[in-house]
């Protein structure tokens, strides 16, 4: 269950830059995660809810941003929305993508006191 | 204090080079002391802090330390993924065989808990180093620094990083290698591809092993095939048996073409 690790990694960014803006409490903390991410969500609530006890976490209220998957179609140019990587344009059929978007998981904002 | 990336020691994860001293390694997080010299007073009202990290920043910036260190000895260094049983340790050591006196090889095994895999490594007389990760699914980039660390690897040889048996999140973690090989069998589902897009998507080349079981086993190799050309069209697919040796010489020709691209480089 790599969703352990991934909410381990975004306390220790939270930390740190709560630290750096000499804040003592984290009350809000705001997520990019794509539909491509590699994030299984159920196994992160899981994660989130084991890691955070404790931690400077613990009482900040979360945000989440899904991140929709967009694609461009290297045959055709079309731009269109995918669930998976393996998804075929919806105008030729082709499966030669660019992903444009879709594999965000990053720490957006925090806001701190 | 780990003197390369600043860690504490204590933790979970092993490192063992075969045959010599072994230390145990922490599951840590990297601190970056600040100093306070920026002159404010700590107001307390909220304040947003923009912060657009990557979550994976911490793995990524360690797997391009390991890039580098590869690119600087011209190491090739490949990371092996698969399910468990799908025949990882097999094709190495059939390749270290093999290739004995034809190529210089290192391997650094990856597994959870024992080291069975580095000592059918170690039987065949390469170096190896076993990472244990205890609870840890994969491998990621801090636990391969440290395993070079002990290992030193020759310039100019082939770096086999065996990851642990599992399709999910080693996808996730860059080591740092030049290319991720994934192996599936034929003793697997066909629509293995599509279950687990992410790593066939980032994968260059994918093995299909066994294939000494295919009368036996209702495995569609045109299927799988398809399947995985549908989540990545640019993936390379050799098909093996690491029992009979049928196919084997393409993976060596597709290995030694990828050595001498990179002692061109
Ligand atoms: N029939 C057959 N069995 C194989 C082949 N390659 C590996 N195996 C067997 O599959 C099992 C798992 O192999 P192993 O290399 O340990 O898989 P790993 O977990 O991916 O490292 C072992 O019992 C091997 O003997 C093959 O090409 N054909
Ligand atoms: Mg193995
Ligand atoms: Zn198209
Ligand atoms: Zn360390
Ligand atoms: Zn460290
Ligand atoms: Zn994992």
């Amino acid at each position: 269950m790599h969703e352990l690790s991934i909410v381990m990694s975004i306390i220790d960014i939270a930390k740190q830059q709560a630290d750096r803006a000499c804040a003592t409490i984290i009350d809000e903390i705001e997520l990019d995660i794509g539909t491509l991410s590699g994030i299984e969500m159920d196994s992160f609530e899981f994660a989130w809810k084991q890691a955070v006890r404790g931690s400077v976490l613990e009482g900040a209220v979360r945000k989440i941003n899904t991140i929709e998957a967009k694609a461009r179609c290297l045959d055709c140019d079309a731009v269109f929305s995918i669930h998976h990587y393996f998804d075929p344009c919806p105008v030729c059929g082709e499966h030669l993508l660019d992903i444009l978007s879709g594999k965000e998981l990053k720490v957006k904002s925090l806001v701190v006191s | 204090m780990c003197a390369t990336c600043g860690c504490d020691s204590g933790g979970s994860t092993a490192i063992h080079h075969l045959g010599e001293h072994e230390h145990t390694h922490g599951a840590h997080s990297h601190s970056h002391s600040h100093s306070h010299d920026h002159g404010h007073s700590h107001a307390s009202s909220k304040t947003i802090v923009d912060v657009e990290q990557d979550v994976l920043h911490q793995n990524n910036l360690l797997a391009q330390r390991n890039r580098g260190y590869f690119d600087a000895k011209n190491i090739l260094a490949l990371n092996l993924v698969s399910s468990p049983g799908s025949g990882k340790t097999s094709l190495l050591e059939r390749t270290l065989k093999d290739l004995k006196g034809e190529l210089e090889f290192a391997v650094i095994e990856g597994d959870q808990q024992t080291t069975n895999d580095a000592d059918r490594i170690h039987a065949t007389g390469t170096k190896v180093t076993q990472i244990n990760t205890g609870k840890g699914c994969h491998l990621d980039s801090h636990m391969v620094l440290h395993a070079l660390q002990g290992m030193k690897p020759k310039d100019n040889s082939v770096l086999f990083i065996e990851n642990v048996g599992n399709l999910v999140c080693p996808a996730m973690f860059d080591l740092g290698e030049k290319e991720r090989v994934v192996i599936i069998s034929v003793t697997e589902g066909d629509d293995k591809p599509l279950k687990y897009p992410d790593m066939f998507h980032s994968s260059t080349l994918c093995i299909v092993n066994k294939i000494d079981l295919l009368p036996y086993v209702p495995f569609d190799m045109e299927k799988v095939k398809a399947n995985a050309k549908k989540v990545n069209p640019a993936l390379e697919i050799l098909e093996v048996s690491c029992t009979s040796g049928e196919g084997l010489q393409t993976w060596y020709n597709w290995l030694k073409s990828r050595v001498a691209v990179s002692e061109l480089i």
